[in-house]
């Protein structure tokens, strides 16, 4: 059977089953809510928050190469289009844009314009250095280490701290080749 | 001292109706509870939300088709409010946007 195309992030999105926005938007609301109740600091939550996305991401790498059926991408460059174009499109139903690359091609900024997790929220004085969406960073970092890629995920923009965008810098820190886990002389 | 104790004044006024209100609130089914109680010349009007978050108006003019759709605006904006889950329910609300936001209805409709 020839391999099928790969389908473009409107195509899968159309495809999916769907939740509530609403329901989705208050249940990570939820989930912040009490990671700062439990843990107090803010620090604490924005470094959970991450562990948390990291535990999604190495999951959801094999949920998005199954329904994308995209091939392997020949570079950085191309896979931090992947990420943007179709699987932010096909998670979160929001197109985000790549740019700033620097001249190695290692890193590169990747701009939301819009963002369904942060609907209704406001930062109170408390939360100050609270990175709300601290999950999709994880989610990135968990999902490029299972496909042998090293990054480290930052936010460069905020728009709960008064930005116009949401901007997360993702550097590639190395290519891990994969390894082959049995020993050939025994 | 006249604006100071006019402040306090209206302030000690408004919390005085509360227990009316609390009472009221039960008898009817409709939101908005038109003036509630008169002190001088001062009214204070009172809109009851399905949580029974009340919203209270102290004000001197009789406007009130305007009052009411004021408090309805006012409703909607309370909702954005709430649902941010990093607001507690019935804790100051502290935003800017809200505050300027309340303050442009004000100028509309009153």
């Amino acid at each position: 059977m020839p391999p099928a195309a790969p389908r473009s992030g409107d195509a899968i999105f159309a495809s999916v089953e769907r939740v509530n926005a609403e329901l989705f938007t208050l249940t990570y609301g939820a989930i912040v809510r009490q990671l700062l109740t439990d843990l107090e600091e803010v620090e604490e939550v924005n470094k959970q928050l991450d562990q948390m996305g990291y535990n999604i991401g190495i999951r959801l790498i094999d949920e998005f190469l199954a329904k994308s059926n995209v091939s392997r991408c020949v570079d950085f460059k191309e896979t931090a289009e992947m990420i943007a174009k179709v699987g932010f499109k096909m998670f979160l139903g929001v197109t985000a844009s790549v740019m700033n690359w620097d001249a190695d091609g290692t890193c590169c900024s990747i701009v939301l314009e819009d963002n369904p997790l942060v609907d209704f929220v406001e930062l109170p004085d408390t939360c100050q250095g609270l990175y709300y969406c601290n999950i999709l960073s994880g989610v990135i970092r968990g999902a490029l280490e299972m496909v042998a890629m090293k990054t480290e995920v930052t936010w460069i923009r905020d728009m709960l701290r008064g930005d116009d965008a949401y901007e997360l810098q993702v550097k590639l820190l190395k290519q891990v080749p994969e390894e082959y886990p049995y020993k050939d002389d025994e | 001292m006249q604006r100071e104790d006019a402040a306090q004044l209206h302030q000690f006024v408004l919390h005085a109706a509360l227990d009316i209100v609390q009472d009221l609130a039960w008898t009817t089914s409709a939101m908005f509870l038109k003036a509630i109680d008169r002190f001088n010349d001062l009214v204070v009007s009172v809109y009851v939300t399905a949580g029974h978050t009340r919203f209270m108006l102290l004000h001197d003019s009789r406007n009130e088709d305007g009052i009411k759709s004021f408090f309805q605006e006012v409703h909607e904006l309370y909702i954005k409010i709430l649902l941010n889950p990093l607001y507690l329910p019935g804790s100051r609300i502290t935003s800017s946007h809200f505050d300027t936001k309340v303050r442009a209805l004000a100028r509309k409709y009153l």
